[in-house]
């Protein structure tokens, strides 16, 4: 493929990545999405949005989010130097406030009078949630009952915030099914309802919307490791489920040539096994959720359940925007086992005194095989997504502690 | 394009001076052979139309029935293929009741768009629904399709209004489905005012038959359509039907017991 000028230029008018992303959706849900496409257009030309945003975004979600300098995760692995990029010290403790912050408004300049989520971890959940409380919006939350399980503390959270938590019951329970479930209920009520997706996927123009509502993640990082550092990073690392995290770190640097950049998926019990959540590394283009994109499916072409340790990353897809960088060959992305993940969430408790969540541990994993062998002027930021305390009945029960 | 069987058939019914009885069943539910003699019966239990459903695993836009008839296809081995072959065998002993396949994009993705083209054409299928490629999407397969002879027929809903309604008629053929209601299959029924209104208003931009679905389950509710209508779809109240069989055999009479009450129903209304 020939090189590109930019690789910021995306998506075209018609929504698409290449030949990722599009518009998939119901009939039902097109005159929806085209008048989210216009607000979100005629937002991004008004000052009064981004200012309003930047202020809850400081005053309210506390950002920005430092970039912190992980000493003894350096030491440990004896090569390249290493930066956190701190998302779990955000309010709710995760990335995913800077996207519901921004789409919050969007629906409020809509004057939609109920905000829709779905949810896996319960982190975007969690969010949704804060943020619709914030605003005196009501709000229902889908939930697949498998994470119900698994994520308890988040279920209660989003309670107390005043939100309805729906379980899903259908298919393996678990985040997909909560989307064909948000989907629905969107299509049922079309009137008053605005569905806050929550990573970069979706029907256009929702990866688009979303990877800009988490640009703010790169933008600060840039300037930050210029003022300690002078330069820009070496290398940038980050987990992906859906890849809103990622997208949000990797974006403001795609045209950086110096900086690699490196996706790190869920490879579950390993990608040789059908136990995993890896789209990239396991899956083929198809089309689910409104957009085309890499997605584990069988040779029929239908949906198979993806796994993963993590709750948030247990997605049988990822972003539009993701697919094509795989296939232009921009971003590079690799995978971390359940296992790995897991150890690697213990020694960052352990060397750094944080907590991560399992997702961001996926993106910590691969410093054991990134690290080592790289000089020590070699500036790794990795984006610790969101933190970890909503894990820890999933991690004692993997290591076999009774809480 | 040239004249297909549901052009035909919505022809033969104008002359009749009824409305059509479109049926949706779905591909494989309960099992490959119940489905074929479903299918079978459903013409002579007087259904007009018959619109297969392609199983697939997330079926947005479908409530509970329809996802779970889609579930116990795909659990007994049901696939793309399986499902042209299904239509294959009907047409074995049927060539003039218009099959429509209704279904998501995915499945056809996979299977490779020209193929499942040539392989639709070949079974004889005559029109197809695809639920998640609106307008926006017609390079992917509604203008190939058109090309190979295929009716593409297009939903509209309450929320295509008069701006979007020319778009969404563009490249469609066959007939038009009007879905009565905002929300999933087999939701709440709709009020035949409120359908008559939308028909009025769509009948300005087109001479397409429009056929009303969603939500309608009995004889009586069909028939209210029929009148304003010139058809009525009915799916989710037929394949519940196969889910409350004791046994597939039973489920098979259950299917085209009710078809025939519906379809009496519609036969009941007298259009001039």
């Amino acid at each position: 493929m020939a090189k590109l000028n930019s690789y910021r230029t995306g998506p075209d008018e018609t929504g698409h990545f290449g030949i990722f992303g599009g518009q998939f959706v119901a009939e039902t849900l097109m005159p929806l999405i085209l008048e989210l496409d216009d607000a979100y257009e005629a937002s991004k030309k008004d000052p009064e949005f981004a200012k309003e945003l930047s202020g809850l975004l400081k005053h309210y979600v506390g950002r920005e989010s430092p970039l912190y300098f992980a000493e003894r995760l350096t030491e440990h692995y004896g090569g390249a130097k290493i930066y956190l990029k701190r998302e779990d010290l955000n309010h709710t403790g995760a990335h995913k406030i800077n996207n519901c912050m921004g789409q919050i408004l969007l629906a409020r300049r809509m004057g939609k009078k109920r905000i829709i989520a779905e949810t896996g971890a319960g982190q975007h959940g969690v969010a949704t949630a804060t943020v619709a409380a914030r605003f005196g919006l009501k709000c229902a939350i889908y939930m697949g009952e498998t994470d119900i399980e698994r994520q308890k503390p988040n279920v209660f959270r989003m309670k107390l915030l005043g939100a309805e938590v729906i379980p899903v019951k259908s298919g393996a329970r678990t985040l997909k099914d909560a989307m064909n479930e948000a989907l629905r209920d969107w299509v049922t009520n079309v009137e008053d309802t605005f569905y806050i997706i929550g990573t970069v996927a979706g029907p256009h123009p929702y990866p688009e919307l979303v990877r800009d509502f988490q640009c703010v993640i790169g933008e600060e990082t840039r300037r930050q490791v210029m003022a300690a550092e002078g330069r820009l990073p070496d290398t940038l690392l980050a987990c992906i489920g859906g890849g809103s995290n990622a997208m949000g770190l990797f974006h403001p640097f795609l045209d950086d040539e110096g900086v690699e950049i490196i996706g790190v998926e869920a490879a579950g019990l390993g990608i040789d096994t059908n136990k995993h959540a890896a789209s990239l590394n396991g899956g083929r283009p198809g089309v689910l959720h409104g957009n085309r994109t890499y997605l584990l499916q069988d040779d029929d072409g239908q949906i198979l359940e993806a796994h993963s340790i993590s709750a948030g990353l247990d997605y049988p897809g990822i972003g539009p925007e993701h697919s094509w960088l795989n296939d232009v060959g921009r971003v590079k992305y690799v995978n971390a086992t359940d296992a790995e993940a897991l150890e690697a969430f213990q020694l960052c408790c352990k060397l750094e005194g944080i907590i991560p969540a399992l997702e961001s541990a996926h993106a910590l994993a691969y410093l054991e095989t990134l690290a080592p062998g790289l000089p020590k002027d070699h500036i790794i930021v990795v984006n610790l997504s969101g933190r970890g305390d909503k894990d820890i009945f999933t991690v004692a029960n993997a290591l076999g502690v009774e809480l | 394009m040239s004249e297909t069987r549901i052009d035909r058939r919505f022809k033969a019914l104008k002359a009749e001076g009824r409305a059509a009885f479109v049926t949706y069943v779905m591909a494989g539910d309960p099992d490959y052979q119940s489905a074929l003699a479903i299918v079978r019966g459903l013409p002579a239990a007087g259904a007009d139309i018959i619109e297969v459903g392609l199983p697939f695993t997330d079926p947005m836009a479908d409530g509970p029935a329809i996802q779970q008839a889609g579930l116990r296809a795909l659990a007994g081995g049901m696939t793309l293929k399986k499902t042209l072959h299904l239509i294959s065998e009907f047409r074995e002993d049927d060539d003039d009741t218009p099959i429509v396949l209704m279904g998501y994009y995915n499945p056809i993705y996979s299977y490779g768009v020209d193929r499942f083209l040539s392989d639709a054409t070949a079974a004889g299928v005559d029109g197809l629904i695809v639920v998640d490629l609106p307008s926006e999407e017609d390079r992917e397969l509604c203008l190939p399709a058109r090309a190979a002879g295929l009716n593409f027929i297009r939903l509209a809903t309450p929320t295509t209004d008069d701006k979007r309604l020319p778009k969404v008629l563009a490249n469609s053929s066959g007939f038009l489905y009007y879905v009565s209601i905002a929300g999933t299959t087999g939701a709440a029924a709709p009020s035949p005012r409120d359908v008559a209104t939308a028909l009025t208003r769509i009948r300005k931009t087109t001479d397409l038959p429009i056929a009303v679905g969603f939500g309608l389950r009995t004889g009586a509710q069909a028939a209210e359509i029929a009148k304003i209508a010139d058809g009525a779809v009915v799916g989710t109240a037929l394949v519940e039907q196969v889910a409350l069989g004791s046994d597939n055999a039973d489920a098979v009479k259950r299917v085209l017991g009710l078809a025939r009450e519906i379809s009496a129903g519609i036969r009941s209304v007298k259009k001039t």
